[in-house]
C-alpha cells in the first residue's frame, strides 16, 4: 500500500533506465538530500559532526571504493587503508609542494596517485584468486605503514613522522566549522556515489560482474579479464585515495602512518560484509554500523544513567559489539542491505501479505 | 521474515531516538548546572595493551580530584567534577573523547590531559578554535614549549627533547665527560609512533658534536615482538641503550635484554619506562635497570596520607589501596594537581568562580609552583618546581635517575638539568616549521601581557 508503483508506466527508454524508476524512491532520496544538506547543518551539534557525520561520511566512501572491487568485481582485498594512505599522503604533499592547486584537484590527483599504486597491486590478481589474493593485498598494506613510517620525504622530514595540515580554503570558501565540513563531504559523497552508481551500471560494472560471477565464463563471452580486473582495482583504489585524503585533510588535520594501519582496512572489509557486498547502500549502512555503534554502546550507560565504571563499559562495548556483528551475520548473511530490500518489499505488500 | 524486519526497524529506531537525545540531555544537564563546578575531563585508558600503565595513571588523576572535593570543598569553593572516557589509547578514540568532553561542564572543559602522544597531535589543531588547554606532562611534542605558536600546549615539566637530552649528559658523566662519548654507541629502542621518533631529532644533533653513533631500532606497536631488535644488539654490542617504550614494550625489552644478556645496568628508560608494571613482570631479570624520573618517583609523602585518610578509608578511592605511591599513580596525581593549582592561579585573576579554558589558560601560562608551594600541598620529594610563562610553555625540567632493585625504585643521587642550548634554536626551528604549514601567526607575548 505504502510502496506501490502500480500505474506508473514507462513509455520511453530514458524512463526505463533511470537510476530510481519508481516514484516514491525518487521522492524519498529527494527528501533525504534536502533533509541532510539543508536541515541536518543547522540541527546536528559540533559532537554530532565531528565525531560521526563526518568520519561516516568519509568512511562511506571508502566503504563504496572497496564495495566496487570485492563486492561487484568479486576480488577481496585486506589492504584497503594502504590506499587510503597514498591518497592522504599524496594529497599532502601536493598541498605542501604545489600550494597554488585548488583542494579539489588535489583531491582528484590523490585520487588518480592512489589508482596508480592500486594497478600496481592489483597485477597479482591476474593470476591468483580467493583467499590468496586476499594475501597478497596484506603486502599492500605493509608496504604503505614501512613506506610512510621509513622515508622520510614523504612526512616532509617531521622528527616525530606525524603530519599536519592547514585548514581546507578553495574558491575564498574557509572550510572550518563542522557544518561546512559536513556539507562539503556530504556534496564530495554524493557525487561519488553517482558516479559509482552509475559505473556498476555501464558496462564496465557489468564485466565486473561477470568477472565476480565466473571467471572463465566471462572471458568466453569476450571480457577481457586484464581490463575489468585492473579498472576494478584501479577504480577502488581511487575511491579510497580521495577517501584517506578527505580522512587526513577534513577529520584528523594532523596524523600519523598509524591512522591507516591494518585494523583501518579490515574496518572497511566488516562495513561491506555486515552493509552489504555488491550494494552501495550496503557501504553506508556497514559504515554507520561500525563507525556509530561503538561509540553509542559507550554512551549508553551515562544516557541511560546506569553508573559503570568506564573499564567495564569499554569491555562491555566490545562485547556487545561482537555479539551484534554475529547477530545480524546469522541474521542476514547478505548483509543489512539486504534486510532494507526486504522491508521495502513488505512494505509493497502490505496489508495484504500473500 | 517479517519478525526481521520489525526487530531492524525497532532496532533502527531506538539507535536514531538514542542519538537525538544525548546532545538533549547534555543541554539539561548544563542548565541546571549553573552551579559553581569546574568540570575536569578525564582521558583514560583501562582497557587494551597500555592498560597496566593506564590504570595507576588514571586512579591517581581522579583520587586527586576528589580529594580536593573532600578536603577542601573544592577549588576555593568551585566544586570539581569529573568524567572519565575511555579511549584505549587509539588516536581516534581519544579525538571522539575529546569532542564529547570538551562541552561539558557549565563552563566547559578545563584542560585536557591528552596522555598519548597521537591524540596530542591531532587535538593540537583543535585547540585554536576550542580555546581549551591541553597540558603535556612530560610528553606531547617537544616544540609545543614554544608558547607563541602553540598557544594551548603545555608540556609541563618536561618534554622527550629534554628528557633525552638528560640521559646523554647522565652516560657523558658516567664515562667521564661528554667528549668521552666520541666512538661510543648509544641504541635507542623505541616505540615506532610518533612518542618514540620524538627523542631522535635531538640524540642525532647530540651526536653530531660529541661523536657517538647513534642505533635506531624501532619496535612496532604494541611491542611484544621484539626478536630482531635484540638480535642486532647482540650483534652490534651498543654501550647504552636508551628504551623509549610504553606499557608491555617495555617488560619486553628487559626480558629479551635478560635473554640476550645485554647488561641491564647499560639500559636507561625515559620516564615512561620506568614504573613498576614495566619491571615486575622481568622478574628479577630487571634488576639494575635504570630510567629517568622526573615528577613524581615512588613512594608516600604527606598527600599520600590524605588520600588514605579521606578517599580510601573511607571506602571512595579509586583502585587498590595498595597501589596508592606507585610511580604512574604519583604522576597521574601531580598531572591533576598542576591542573588544580594552574585553575587556582586564573582564579586570583578572574575570580573565585567556574573558569573557561581561556582563562584557565592564563593560570597554566602564569603557574609558579615553588618548593614552598610544593611543600604546602604535600607534595615534598615528589615534584620539582615549575614555572611557566606566555612564551615558555614547559617551566623548566630537571629530573634524576632511578634504579630498580628488584623490590623498590631507588632514586640516585643527582640533578641533571636540560641544556638549553641545544634544544632552543630545535625548539624554534620546528616550532616555525609547525606554524609555517598550518599557516599560523606567532602570539605577540609581550602585547598580551601589556
Amino acid at each position: 500500500m505504502f510502496y506501490r508503483e502500480n500505474g506508473q508506466f514507462k513509455s520511453t527508454y530514458a524512463s526505463d533506465q533511470q537510476m530510481l524508476p519508481i516514484l516514491q524512491d525518487r521522492a524519498f532520496m529527494l527528501g533525504l538530500l534536502a533533509f541532510a544538506f539543508v536541515v541536518v547543518p543547522f540541527l546536528a551539534s559540533d559532537y554530532l559532526f565531528l565525531s560521526i557525520l563526518i568520519p561516516f561520511l568519509i568512511l562511506t566512501l571508502a566503504a563504496i571504493g572497496l564495495n566496487l572491487l570485492v563486492g561487484y568485481c568479486g576480488q577481496i582485498s585486506i589492504g584497503h587503508a594502504a590506499f587510503m594512505a597514498v591518497g592522504a599522503y599524496a594529497a599532502y604533499n601536493l598541498v605542501l609542494r604545489v600550494p597554488q592547486l585548488n583542494f579539489l584537484v588535489v583531491l582528484v590527483l590523490a585520487g588518480l596517485i592512489a589508482a596508480a599504486v592500486g594497478i600496481l597491486f592489483g597485477i597479482p590478481s591476474l593470476r591468483i584468486k580467493g583467499l590468496y589474493l586476499a594475501v597478497a593485498t596484506l603486502a599492500a598494506q605493509f608496504f604503505s605503514d614501512w613506506l610512510f613510517a621509513r622515508v622520510k620525504w614523504f612526512t616532509n622530514y617531521a622528527h616525530s613522522g606525524s603530519v599536519q595540515t592547514a585548514p581546507l580554503e578553495m574558491l575564498g570558501w574557509k572550510i572550518d566549522s563542522p557544518a561546512e565540513k559536513y556539507v562539503f563531504l556530504l556534496a564530495v559523497l554524493v557525487v561519488f556515489t553517482l558516479i559509482a552508481k552509475n559505473l556498476v551500471r555501464s558496462h564496465i560494472g557489468r564485466a565486473w560482474m561477470a568477472m565476480r560471477d565466473m571467471d572463465v565464463a566471462a572471458e568466453v563471452i569476450g571480457i577481457r579479464p586484464v581490463y575489468a580486473k585492473l579498472t576494478a582495482f584501479a577504480v577502488s583504489s581511487f575511491y579510497c585515495g580521495v577517501a584517506g585524503a578527505l580522512w587526513g585533510f577534513v577529520h584528523l588535520g594532523a596524523w600519523e602512518p598509524l591512522a591507516f594501519s591494518l585494523t583501518q582496512s579490515l574496518n572497511l572489509l566488516f562495513m561491506i560484509i555486515i552493509g552489504g557486498m555488491g550494494s552501495l547502500l550496503g557501504s553506508y549502512f556497514g559504515a554507520a554500523f561500525i563507525v556509530v555503534l561503538p561509540i553509542l554502546l559507550n554512551q549508553m550507560p551515562g544516557i541511560l544513567g546506569v553508573p559503570i565504571s568506564t573499564a567495564m563499559i569499554s569491555h562491555l562495548e566490545f562485547m556487545i559489539f561482537g555479539a551484534l556483528i554475529v547477530f545480524f551475520l546469522i541474521v542476514e548473511p547478505h548483509g543489512l542491505a539486504r534486510l532494507w530490500a526486504i522491508g521495502k518489499e513488505k512494505l509493497r505488500l502490505w496489508p495484504f501479505p500473500h | 521474515m517479517n519478525r526481521k524486519v520489525k526487530f531492524a526497524l525497532l532496532a533502527v529506531s531506538a539507535a536514531i531516538a538514542a542519538i537525538g537525545s544525548a546532545p538533549a540531555l547534555a543541554q539539561a544537564k548544563k542548565a541546571d548546572a549553573q552551579a559553581k563546578e569546574q568540570f575536569f575531563p578525564v582521558l583514560s585508558y583501562r582497557t587494551g595493551v597500555y592498560a597496566p600503565n593506564g590504570v595507576p595513571f588514571a586512579n591517581g588523576y581522579v583520587d586527586y580530584l576528589k580529594l580536593v572535593n573532600a578536603r577542601d570543598g573544592g577549588i576555593n569553593g568551585v566544586k570539581i567534577t569529573y568524567e572519565e572516557c575511555e579511549f584505549n589509547y587509539a588516536t581516534d578514540r581519544g579525538v571522539e573523547c575529546y569532542e564529547r568532553l570538551k562541552g561539558k561542564g557549565p563552563t566547559g572543559a578545563t584542560a585536557f590531559h591528552t596522555l598519548s602522544t597521537g591524540v596530542t597531535f591531532a587535538v593540537t589543531d583543535k585547540t585554536f578554535a576550542d580555546k581549551i588547554p591541553i597540558i603535556t606532562a612530560g610528553y606531547g611534542r617537544a616544540d609545543s614549549a614554544d608558547g607563541t605558536v602553540f598557544g594551548w600546549n603545555f608540556p609541563l615539566g618536561g618534554t622527550y627533547w629534554t628528557s633525552s637530552d638528560m640521559l646523554i649528559q647522565h652516560v657523558g658523566k658516567l664515562e667521564g665527560g661528554l667528549d668521552k662519548l666520541k666512538g661510543k654507541k648509544i641504541a635507542l629502542v623505541y616505540h615506532d609512533s610518533p612518542y618514540g621518533k620524538e627523542p631522535i631529532a635531538l640524540l642525532q644533533e647530540r651526536a653530531k658534536n660529541h661523536g657517538y653513533d647513534l642505533l635506531l631500532l624501532p619496535v612496532t606497536h604494541p611491542g611484544v615482538e621484539q626478536k630482531a631488535t635484540w638480535l642486532q644488539i647482540r650483534q652490534q654490542r651498543p654501550d647504552y641503550v636508551f628504551l623509549w617504550g610504553w606499557g608491555v614494550m617495555n617488560s619486553t625489552a628487559i626480558k629479551e635484554a635478560v635473554a640476550t644478556g645485554y647488561p641491564r645496568e647499560k639500559m636507561y628508560g625515559v620516564w615512561w619506562s620506568g614504573a613498576e608494571p614495566d619491571v615486575t613482570p622481568a622478574g628479577d631479570g630487571a634488576k639494575g635497570y635504570n630510567a629517568l624520573v622526573f615528577l613524581a618517583p615512588s613512594g608516600q609523602g604527606l598527600v599520600h596520607k590524605d588520600i588514605l585518610k579521606h578517599l580510601h578509608d573511607k571506602g571512595q578511592g579509586t583502585g587498590k589501596k595498595e597501589e596508592v605511591g606507585e610511580v604512574l599513580y604519583n604522576r597521574g596525581m601531580t598531572a591533576a594537581m598542576m591542573t588544580v593549582e594552574a585553575v587556582k592561579r586564573a582564579q586570583i585573576k578572574y575570580g573565585k568562580k567556574p573558569l573557561r579554558g581561556e582563562e584557565v589558560r592564563w593560570g597554566l601560562e602564569n603557574l609558579a609552583i615553588d618548593n614552598a608551594l610544593i611543600k604546602k600541598l604535600g607534595f615534598e620529594g615528589f615534584m620539582r618546581p615549575v614555572s611557566t610563562s606566555c612564551v615558555d610553555h614547559e617551566g623548566g625540567s630537571s629530573s634524576s635517575i632511578h634504579t630498580w632493585d628488584g623490590k623498590r625504585w631507588v632514586v640516585q643521587p643527582g640533578i641533571y638539568e636540560p641544556d638549553m642550548t641545544f634544544i632552543k634554536p630545535m625548539i624554534r626551528a620546528s616550532a616555525e616549521k609547525y606554524a609555517a604549514e598550518k599557516k599560523l601567526t606567532r602570539r605577540d607575548c609581550a602585547k598580551e601581557a601589556g
